[in-house]
């Protein structure tokens, strides 16, 4: 298609002159929209994902630069200074052995935000891995792997974490590896139900029609399409992996004792005396667990609107 | 054209049915008889239509031939160069391997027969690599060609599908179905969804790339004005089974099933002269879960007698003016002629 030749009897009007510019623009290629970049300017277009992304970005990075914010030793008994409320020296005061809270809550955001984004990424390799081919291939690997995580789902998670706190002792690893294990179902649903839906799509078909192998069609040509709704399940389930282990740790299931995290930060407040008279215990940390949490769903919301394609705008 | 007997995909009682299920335990309840007994041969070298009413099974009959839907019965046997002949029905997925190169297909829609999350080259290149095309240049190389083949740009394989119209995706389609050099096409309804002004274009190309290559297309579409330019022969379907099958001119005028004579009535004549009665056809076309007993037409039918709610219809051939012409009808009033070529080598 080279350029428009116009019958000499009609004068060029500017609205010519504009259409071949649009077209030789076409032609060379520059009038391509960027997929990527559509989906982040409706990301960025969101005030409340922006608020999320904000506040998220800060209790991370405050967690990861702890030692260059606070002097203290987030585990150093200090006898001398128990229970203090805030002052300068502690800005969210100190606990039962003195523990300096802010350094503890800098510290345990580390772990914290280590155990729910971990988790969350772990389930979501394993939904993936199992959701993905078997959503694809359909039949009685598909019917197996939902039985399989049906059991999986409808079994109280308290019960097996007991189960396993007993069996394998309590550590980090055993709990992110309870989450994983209580968590992949809900991100396998969602990437078999992608997977269903994509299935018949044509490209595939022609896909299928070439004999490539069963894994490659899965795993390189569809998922990436199927890959837009799983990260949103996985910054949501981040939140509720979070909100998992403080109420687990606060009943002394969750990550051991001596390792701090916000989940046992709050487990001091079991104390009714604590609970009572010194809220500096309990609040701040109360207050970033449920801002970080905000702000990821907010992250996820703002992720699901961009990436849904139905409201592309 | 006459073709002598250059058999390339001999097709025998072919069916495709898909279980229904209903109910809690999900138990079978029923089949869709999607594809119902298809006899049909396909000559090397010839454009074979295959029209019908929508949902008549045409989709289902051409993926069944690439076995991209297994078939319940009945024998697909594709004849190689060599006379070599092997029923693809038989064959698990690694068998068919080989013969996945014989055999492509171009699809109907052209919003979903492009990965969007790919370039054109990554689309196109895995098929390459999985049949010896062990260099990224020469995969380069070969897609670029293909694109010229297509009257498009080689640059173009570095672009997203979203980038291009409806007409340049479908000749990406074709030009895909090209890459590993078939000799069979099937094209299910390569051009219904594009403008008219595109589709001849798109049709041009089609025949201007079989004379290239020496293809046999397999053209489905429910358009029967497209098979007059370029079908050599059309076969008919209705409820899952071919109920003719002759010349594409002599699909026209001398056609002889009464469905077809219906289906034909329905286009808009141009010509004013040519006043010809519409016949409309009565009633909606019955599921295929629960065919009629008897010809599959009967409830439609306006010549239907007695012996059509009882008794199915044989597909027979006879002889129109020298040329092969198999039609399925208790009241056509010709002499069958020597049975050889349907039964014979069933
Ligand atoms: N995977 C499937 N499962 C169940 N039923 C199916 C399936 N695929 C097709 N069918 C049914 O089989 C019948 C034939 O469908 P098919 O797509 O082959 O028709 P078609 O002639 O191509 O129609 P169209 O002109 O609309 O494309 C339809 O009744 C359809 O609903
Ligand atoms: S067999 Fe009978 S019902 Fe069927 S098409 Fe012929 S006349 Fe009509
Ligand atoms: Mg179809």
């Amino acid at each position: 298609m080279a350029h428009q030749t116009y019958p000499t009897t009609r004068k060029r009007t500017r609205l010519d002159a504009q259409f071949d510019r649009i077209s030789a623009r076409e032609e060379a290629g520059e009038a391509r929209s960027k997929g990527g970049s559509r989906a982040f300017n409706k990301f960025l277009n969101n005030r409340l994902a922006v608020i999320g992304l904000i506040i998220f970005s800060v209790i991370v990075l405050t967690a990861i630069f702890a030692p260059l914010l606070t002097p203290y030793d987030p585990n150093r008994i200090d006898l001398r200074a128990m229970l203090q409320p805030p002052s300068w020296e502690h800005w969210f005061g100190t606990d039962r052995t003195g523990r300096d809270l802010f350094s503890r809550v800098l510290y345990g955001g580390r772990i914290s935000i280590l155990v729910g984004l971990g988790s969350a990424v772990l389930a979501a390799i394993v939904g993936i891995l199992i959701g993905v081919y078997t959503g694809y291939v359909g039949g009685w690997l598909d019917a197996l792997a939902m039985r399989v995580s049906e059991i999986f789902m409808s079994f109280p998670q308290i019960i097996l974490v007991l189960l396993l706190v007993s069996i394998l002792g309590q550590s980090l690893v055993n709990l992110m590896l309870i989450f994983t294990l209580t968590g992949w179902g809900g991100i396998y649903r969602m990437a078999r139900a992608r997977m269903l839906s994509i299935r018949e799509e044509e490209y595939v078909l022609a896909l299928r029609s070439f004999g490539l192998s069963r894994p490659l069609i899965a795993y390189k040509h569809m998922l990436p399409n199927a890959l837009g709704p799983i990260m949103v399940n996985i910054t949501l389930s981040t939140a509720a992996f979070i909100l998992q282990e403080a109420g687990l740790s606060f009943l002394g299931l969750g990550v051991p004792l001596s390792i701090p995290t916000w989940g046992n930060i709050l487990n001091v407040a079991q104390d009714l005396r604590v609970l009572q008279s010194n809220w500096w215990v309990w609040l701040p940390v109360g207050t970033v667990i449920s801002l970080f949490v905000l702000s990821v769903n907010f992250i996820g919301d703002g992720l699901r609107d961009a990436t849904d394609p139905s409201q592309q705008g | 054209m006459e073709h002598n007997n250059d058999v390339i995909l001999r097709l025998r009682g072919v069916k495709a049915h898909f279980p229904v299920k209903a109910g809690v335990f999900k138990r079978t309840v029923g089949h869709v008889k999607a594809v119902d007994g298809v006899d049909l041969d396909v000559y090397r070298g010839e454009v074979l239509g295959l029209v019908g009413e929508s949902g008549c099974g045409k989709t289902t009959l051409g993926k069944t031939i690439l076995q991209l839907v297994r078939s319940t019965e009945g024998e697909i046997v594709y004849r190689s160069p060599q006379d070599k002949e092997t029923d693809l029905t038989r064959l698990d997925n690694e068998g068919l391997v080989p013969f996945r190169k014989r055999l492509q297909i171009v699809f109907q829609d052209p919003h979903s027969s492009l990965n969007p999350a790919f370039t054109i080259f990554g689309s196109l290149e895995d098929p390459l690599k999985k049949y010896g095309v062990k260099s990224r240049e020469e995969r380069r190389r070969i897609i670029g060609d293909l694109l010229e083949a297509v009257n498009m740009r080689r640059e173009y394989m570095d672009r997203y599908p979203h980038e291009f119209s409806g007409g340049q995706r479908q000749r990406i389609g074709i030009a895909r179905a090209l890459s590993i050099e078939p000799e069979l096409i099937v094209c299910d309804e390569a051009v219904s969804a594009l403008d008219v002004s595109i589709q001849a274009q798109v049709l041009q190309l089609l025949m201007k790339l079989k004379r290239e290559r020496n293809l046999t297309y397999i053209f489905i579409t429910h358009d029967l004005s497209v098979t007059e330019y370029i079908c050599d022969r059309v076969a008919v379907m209705y409820l899952g089974r071919v109920v003719e099958l002759c010349r594409s001119e002599d699909l026209f005028a001398k056609n002889l099933h009464p469905y077809t004579e219906a289906l034909l009535s329905a286009i808009p004549v141009a010509d004013l002269d040519k006043k010809s009665e519409r016949i409309v056809l009565q009633g909606d076309v019955p599921s295929p879960v629960n065919p009629p007993p008897g010809c599959p037409f009967h409830p439609r039918c306006r010549y239907a007698r007695d012996v059509c709610r009882t008794e199915v219809p044989r597909l027979k051939r006879y002889q129109v003016d020298g040329h092969d012409h198999y039609a399925s009808c208790h009241l056509i009033d010709l002499p069958e002629a020597a049975p050889e070529a349907v039964a014979a080598s069933a």
